[in-house]
């Protein structure tokens, strides 16, 4: 998994996905920032990470678009296929290095915790909660993309799929309550990340709100495998 | 070894392979020879655990590559059609890549490629991009990566197809160097190459095993005629009348001019009939020079036209 996992963090960084990403990151996420933070003279941060939580919905698509359709299209999937690396391993490698591009870029947001603590007091508990509910969300935007890279052989496809999925779990929020039926208003609240981040801003960190990013995780990490052993075991 | 069992793979309705038996021995060149489409590919990518079978199995010394992957894929070397490469790495980035995958030890890797390097001849592009290599290097720093880990077993599916003459024929050799120290089998559709490399044959067609046998014995069981090829100075009338004259003769026909002054004949005989001493007498009594004699064997591509059906082409 660690050389799966190395491979794929150089190869963020020897193409220019990974420039891309951490660079409009930053621009969007600054000028948020100097919008909201700066010129309002606001030192919250968590309502500053709240302020991004739309950026890493269109963004993290370009981290996770080329993870599997460009392996499957180059046909370089069947050395990592026919090594003994296991298929967990494989996904989860790709995931963690896309993980670790994200816990890259929201550690450079931390300039901005530090501007803002420049000029003022700041609430650790508060700042920590926000990070780790905003990292574990970014991870389960990383799944979903990851799921939809194992499943087609064209990256721009990925992307596509994939913004519109992460689309529909952001306007998930406003369709639950206008849902007639009960049991489609409690499965569509299953997809709502947005939802089990707001106590993680409110410095509510608590053991479900990870448990459930870790399980959103987890099963979508799971889907994946499937997706792919589908494919290899299937009958075509 | 590699026993092959009533492996079949079907998608959908349509079979890709359809009971596929046989094995491959310790040290042996195999040569897997079909059309394209043949299910050459298939077949190779169940053995390398790439896809699944829906029938049969495929043991390496007695572990199903289906129910002990890790153990049978540490054995097996595979180099895919397309060569599986990562075009922004350098060479030398991939192949430790390729170690660390392939769970070369650390302390190994470096002495490891050391090796591999020299053995496929890529020591001079180590540093270099592997999406700026010409075809024939791709092809070598893939064949690096399939023998990386020192596999027993080594499988080539189709390791020429788009290099140029001379490429081809540092493949070859190189293939034939493996077979020194490994078990290889050389899945091609083209014939000289197998016939070439090869010690053994496996013919598929249209997902079938249609003959597997060493070379030698499928040469001398294919055809009931003996053949001969030769040039003879003199009028071709002549020469022909004089070569239908001798007995035994089933046909005699003319081949393009080579030589000034001489003319190029195929002769056939029945195969129990060997005519070459009378057929010397007979021109040189007629005053008719021979400047060249050969018997023209049953070559591998008659037995592959005879068996996979010369009128659909190979």
């Amino acid at each position: 998994m660690v050389a799966v996992w190395k491979r794929e963090l150089a190869s963020y960084f020897l193409t220019p996905i990974g420039y891309v990403f951490v660079g409009f990151f930053l621009l969007v996420s600054g000028i948020l920032f100097t919008f909201n933070n700066l010129m309002s003279g606001s030192g919250d941060v968590a309502a500053m990470l709240s302020s991004f939580s739309m950026v890493p919905l269109f963004l993290v698509p370009i981290l996770t678009m080329r993870l599997f359709s460009e392996e499957r299209k180059n046909k370089s999937e069947q050395m990592l296929m026919t090594s003994p690396l296991s298929l967990t391993a494989i996904v989860a490698g790709k995931f963690f290095s896309a993980l670790t591009v994200w816990l890259a870029t929201l550690a450079g947001t931390m300039l901005y915790v530090l501007i803002i603590g420049s000029y003022g007091n700041l609430y650790w508990g508060e700042i920590i909660s926000a990070y780790v509910g905003f990292f574990l969300m970014g991870g389960c935007f990383i799944a979903i993309g990851t799921l939809v890279s194992a499943s087609t052989e064209n990256q721009v496809s990925a992307a596509v799929i994939s913004i519109g999925v992460n689309f529909f779990i952001w306007v998930v929020d406003s369709v639950i309550y206008v849902v007639p039926a009960q049991f489609i208003s409690t499965a569509l609240q299953w997809f709502s990340l947005y939802e089990r981040y707001d106590p993680f801003a409110r410095a509510q960190l608590g053991f479900s709100g990870i448990l459930y990013f870790l399980s959103f995780i987890v099963v979508f990490l799971f889907l994946t495998i499937r997706v792919i052993d589908k494919r290899r075991w299937g009958e075509g | 070894m590699i026993e092959i069992q009533g492996l079949t793979k079907r998608y959908g309705s349509k079979y890709a392979i359809k009971d596929v038996t046989f094995s491959i021995r310790k040290g042996e060149i195999l040569g897997f020879l079909g059309r394209n489409g043949a299910g050459k590919t298939t077949t190779m990518n169940i053995v390398t655990g790439y896809i699944s079978a829906s029938g049969g199995r495929a043991l390496l010394d007695g572990h199903d590559v289906l129910e002990e992957p890790r153990l049978v894929k540490r054995r097996i070397g595979y180099l895919p059609e397309q060569p599986p490469l990562y075009m922004d790495m350098t060479v030398d980035e991939y192949l430790r890549f390729a170690c660390a995958i392939k769970e070369v030890k650390p302390s190994a890797v470096k002495a490891h490629l050391d090796d591999v390097r020299e053995l496929v001849k890529i020591n001079d592009v180590r540093k270099r991009l592997i999406k700026n290599l010409s075809k024939g290097y791709k092809q070598r720093v893939g064949l690096a990566q399939a023998l990386v880990g020192n596999p027993e077993m080594i499988i080539l599916d189709e390791p020429t197809v788009g290099l140029d003459p001379r490429q081809i024929l540092e493949i070859r050799s190189l293939i034939k160097r493996l077979g020194q120290d490994h078990t290889v089998v050389l899945s091609s559709h083209i014939l000289t190459e197998v016939a070439d490399v090869c010690e053994r044959v496996v013919i598929i067609n249209n997902g079938v095993i249609v003959a597997q046998d060493t070379l030698s014995r499928l040469t001398s069981g294919v055809g009931d005629a003996f053949r001969i090829t030769l040039r003879v100075a003199g009028h071709e009338g002549e020469i022909k009348r004089a070569l239908r004259s001798l007995e035994g003769v089933k046909f005699v026909d003319s081949l393009a001019v080579k030589e000034e002054g001489s003319y190029d004949f195929v002769v056939e005989t029945d195969r129990s009939c060997d005519i070459r001493k009378q057929l010397f007498y007979a021109l040189a009594k007629a005053g008719l020079p021979i400047m060249a004699l050969r018997t023209a064997d049953i070559t591998l591509e008659d037995i592959f036209l005879k068996l996979t059906g010369d009128n659909e082409g190979a």
